[in-house]
C-alpha cells in the first residue's frame, strides 16, 4: 500500500510546496467564489431576514402564526419562567416587557421580560424576491432591453467583422494594408475617450434612449476583425478558387464557404461580444437616460442609488443579471478560457 | 426556431443580387472594398469622426452640444484644466476635481497593477504546478472576469455594508467593525481590491498560457542540474515568461488608467473625492453635472487619450520584441 501511494505521488509524498499551493487555491476559491455564493444565499432571505445581525448563513425567517382575532403574529420560544418550553405569539412589546398569547388560547395575555424569549425561526427561501421583480418593477423591460441589445449587437458584430475580415484575408486590393492598420489603430481609441462626441453623433442620428444607440457604436470591433482575419488566413485559397470555377458569386463564397469554415473563430467572437454587451455600463449610461430604455446593469445602478434601497429585490435582481453569464460560462468554460488565452483579448 | 433560421438564411441571400452586380463592375480585388465598407463606415462614424469632434469640443466653450453654435476659445479648456498654483496639491487647482482624479488614478494604477501582477503571477505559477483539479481552480479564478462591473460592485457593497458579513465576522472575532466605504483610505483600498478581484483571472490566464509555452525540457534540464527552486524561477522561468508579463503589465495599465465602472457603483467616487478617478471626472463634467461642460470633458479626454497612446505604443513595441 505504501509503495502504491508513493508510486502515484500520494499525499505521503507531498512536500511543503504542494501543501502551500493547495492551501492557496482553497483560500482563492473562498475569496473568488464566496462573495457570489453569499449573494445567492442572501437573495433568498426575506426582507426582515436580511435585517438580522449578525447574519445567518442560510435564509432563516421568523415563524409567524395566525391567531384568531389578532392577525398574523410572530412566534417566540419561551426560555425561562412558568411558560418555559412553550411557543407563544407576540402581540406587542411594552418597554422591556413583551405581551404574548398562546396561539391555542388567544384570550389570555401573558407578560414576559424580553430576555426570556427567543424568536422561533425556520428555513424558508424567499422566492417572492424574484417573483416580486416581475410584479413590482419594470424588470421584464430591462431584461428585454439587455437581451435585445446583446443579441442584435452580436449578430451585427459577427456579420460586419467577418465581412471585413474576409476582404482583408482573401482579396488583394490597393489600400488593403492601410485599411487593416486603420482598423487596428482603433484599438487605441477606447470608448471612454470619445464619450462626448459619440453622444453628439447619437443625438444627431436620433439614437439616444434607443437600443440602437448602444448597438451601432459597438458593432465594428477591431478585436473581432483581427481575430477573424487571423483565422481566415489559415483557410486554403484553393477552396475559394474551386468555388469560383463553379461560378459561385463572391457573396456566396463568403456566406456559404468561408463563414461556415470560420465557425470556431466566430464562436469565440460571439462569446466575447455577448459578454461585452451584456455587461457594458458607461456608454449605455450616457446614451440611455430614460428608465424605460435601461439595460439590466443600468437598472441595477439606478435602483441601488435610491435612498431606501430594498436590498431583497436588489440582491435578487443582481442574481438574475449574473445567472445568464454564469450559465454560459459553465457550458462553454473550456472554449472561453482557451479563446482568451489564444487571442489575448478581453 | 426553424422559421427563424430560414428567415435568417433568406435575409443573408438578399445581398446576393447587388453583390453580383458589383462583382461584374469591379475588377480584381476591388470587390474587397465592398466587404470592408460596412465595418469601416461604423468605424468612421463612431471612432474616427469622434476624434475630430473631440478636438473641436476641446477648442470651443459654452454648454451647447451643437458644434456650430459653440464659441471658439482656443486653448482655454486645456489652460483651465492645467491651472494650478501648485501642481502637486489638487486643492490649489482651478479644476480641483480633475487633479484629484489624476492623483487618485495614479495612486490606483500603482497599487492595482502592481498587486494584480503579483497575484496573477503567483496564481498562474500555482495553477501550472502539479495540482489536483486544475481545471476547476482555473475556472474559479477566471469566473469573476465575466461578471458585469455593476454586479461585481453590488456583490461587494453587500459584503462591505455596515451590517454586512465582514463586519459580523469582525465583531465575532472581537474586532471593532469599520464603516468600510465611508473612510477615504478604506474605500480606496476596497476599490483596488475589488478591481483586482474582478480582473486578475484574465491576466492569470495569459500568464498561465505563457508558462505552458515554456518547453518542458528546459525545466527538466534545470532539475537535472539540481537548481534550487527560487534560482530556477528567477533565472529560467521569469526571463522566459517576460513577454507575457509585459503584455499583462501594459494591458493592465491601459485598463487601470480607465477605471470607472465598478468603483463608481461601489463608492460613487467618495467619500469626498477619495475614489474619484479621471474617467469619472470626464463623465461628471460632460454628462452628470447640472451644467454640462462638454469642452472641458473633451479636453480631459484628449489628455487621457495621449497617455493611452503612449502606453499602447509601448505595448506594440513590447509585443514585437516578444
Amino acid at each position: 500500500m505504501g509503495r502504491f501511494l508513493a508510486a502515484t505521488r500520494g499525499f505521503g509524498r507531498w512536500d511543503w510546496t504542494d501543501w502551500a499551493a493547495h492551501a492557496y487555491l482553497v483560500l482563492g476559491v473562498l475569496v473568488m467564489l464566496g462573495p457570489v455564493l453569499w449573494l445567492g444565499l442572501s437573495s433568498l432571505k426575506s426582507e426582515s431576514g436580511l435585517l438580522v445581525f449578525p447574519p445567518t448563513l442560510l435564509p432563516y425567517e421568523q415563524a409567524s402564526v395566525a391567531v384568531e382575532g389578532r392577525g398574523n403574529l410572530k412566534l417566540f420560544h419561551v426560555t425561562a419562567g412558568e411558560y418555559a418550553g412553550h411557543d407563544l405569539a407576540e402581540v406587542r412589546r411594552l418597554g422591556l416587557q413583551s405581551q404574548l398569547v398562546d396561539p391555542a388560547a388567544p384570550a389570555t395575555l401573558i407578560r414576559l421580560p424580553l430576555d426570556s424569549r427567543v424568536p422561533v425561526t425556520r428555513l424558508r427561501a424567499a422566492w417572492e424576491n424574484y417573483s416580486g421583480l416581475f410584479e413590482q418593477f419594470d424588470f421584464l423591460r430591462y431584461l428585454w432591453n439587455s437581451v435585445f441589445i446583446t443579441a442584435v449587437a452580436t449578430i451585427l458584430t459577427l456579420l460586419l467583422n467577418s465581412m471585413a475580415a474576409f476582404a482583408l484575408s482573401k482579396y488583394r486590393f490597393a489600400g488593403r494594408e492601410p485599411v487593416f492598420l486603420l482598423m487596428l489603430a482603433t484599438l487605441m481609441i477606447p470608448p471612454t475617450i470619445v464619450l462626448v462626441p459619440n453622444y453628439l453623433i447619437a443625438a444627431t442620428l436620433g439614437l439616444t434612449n434607443s437600443p440602437w444607440g448602444v448597438i451601432w457604436p459597438a458593432v465594428a470591433t477591431p478585436t473581432g476583425v483581427f481575430l477573424l482575419r487571423q483565422y481566415m488566413l489559415t483557410l486554403p485559397d484553393e477552396l475559394i478558387e474551386a468555388a469560383r470555377m463553379d461560378n459561385a458569386s463572391e457573396w456566396r463564397i463568403y456566406w456559404r464557404i468561408v463563414l461556415p469554415l470560420s465557425a470556431p473563430a466566430l464562436a469565440v467572437l460571439a462569446i466575447f461580444s455577448v459578454m461585452w454587451r451584456w455587461n457594458e455600463f458607461l456608454w449605455p449610461m450616457v446614451v440611455l437616460s430614460r428608465s424605460e430604455s435601461f439595460t439590466l446593469p443600468l437598472a441595477l445602478n439606478a435602483f441601488q442609488g435610491e435612498l431606501t434601497t430594498q436590498w431583497n429585490f436588489l440582491l435578487a435582481m443582481t442574481m438574475v443579471t449574473l445567472i445568464p453569464v454564469t450559465v454560459i460560462f459553465l457550458a462553454l468554460q473550456r472554449h472561453i478560457t482557451q479563446g482568451i488565452a489564444s487571442a489575448g483579448v478581453k | 426556431m426553424n422559421a427563424l433560421a430560414s428567415l435568417f438564411a433568406a435575409l443573408m441571400n438578399l445581398p446576393e443580387r447587388p453583390m453580383r452586380w458589383a462583382q461584374g463592375r469591379l475588377s480584381g480585388g476591388r470587390l474587397g472594398w465592398v466587404f470592408v465598407a460596412p465595418n469601416l463606415a461604423v468605424f468612421a462614424v463612431f471612432t474616427f469622426l469622434p476624434i475630430a469632434i473631440d478636438l473641436h469640443y476641446a477648442l470651443t466653450g459654452g454648454t451647447n452640444l451643437l458644434p456650430a453654435e459653440r464659441p471658439f476659445v482656443g486653448g482655454d479648456n486645456f489652460a483651465s484644466l492645467l491651472d494650478c498654483s501648485n501642481h502637486f496639491d489638487a486643492s490649489s487647482c482651478r479644476r480641483d476635481l480633475f487633479w484629484y482624479g489624476i492623483w487618485n488614478t495614479l495612486r490606483f494604477v500603482v497599487f492595482q497593477v502592481g498587486l494584480m501582477l503579483v497575484f496573477s503571477l503567483l496564481t498562474a505559477i500555482v495553477l501550472n504546478s502539479k495540482i489536483i483539479g486544475r481545471g476547476f481552480f482555473r475556472a474559479v479564478f477566471f469566473y469573476p472576469v465575466l461578471l458585469s462591473p455593476v454586479v461585481v460592485a453590488l456583490i461587494w457593497k453587500w459584503i462591505l455594508q455596515r451590517e454586512g458579513i465582514l463586519n459580523a465576522g469582525f465583531i465575532g472575532a472581537g474586532i471593532t467593525p469599520v464603516n468600510w466605504l465611508l473612510h477615504g483610505n478604506w474605500a480606496f483600498f476596497w476599490s483596488v481590491f475589488v478591481s483586482i478581484w474582478a480582473h486578475m483571472g484574465f491576466y492569470t490566464l495569459i500568464l498561465l498560457a505563457g508558462l505552458q509555452a515554456i518547453p518542458a525540457e528546459i525545466h527538466e534540464a534545470a532539475a537535472m542540474d539540481a537548481t534550487p527552486p527560487w534560482r530556477h524561477f528567477q533565472r529560467i522561468t521569469l526571463p522566459l515568461l517576460m513577454p507575457s508579463v509585459l503584455v499583462v503589465f501594459v494591458l493592465g495599465l491601459i485598463r487601470a488608467v480607465q477605471i470607472f465602472d465598478e468603483v463608481y457603483v461601489l463608492t460613487g467616487g467618495g467619500p469626498g473625492t477619495a475614489t474619484t478617478f479621471i474617467v469619472q471626472y470626464i463623465y461628471k463634467t460632460g454628462f452628470a453635472d447640472q451644467v454640462r461642460q462638454y469642452g472641458l470633458a473633451a479636453a480631459a479626454s484628449l489628455l487621457l487619450a495621449g497617455v493611452l497612446l503612449v502606453l499602447t505604443l509601448i505595448q506594440l513595441r513590447g509585443m514585437k520584441r516578444g
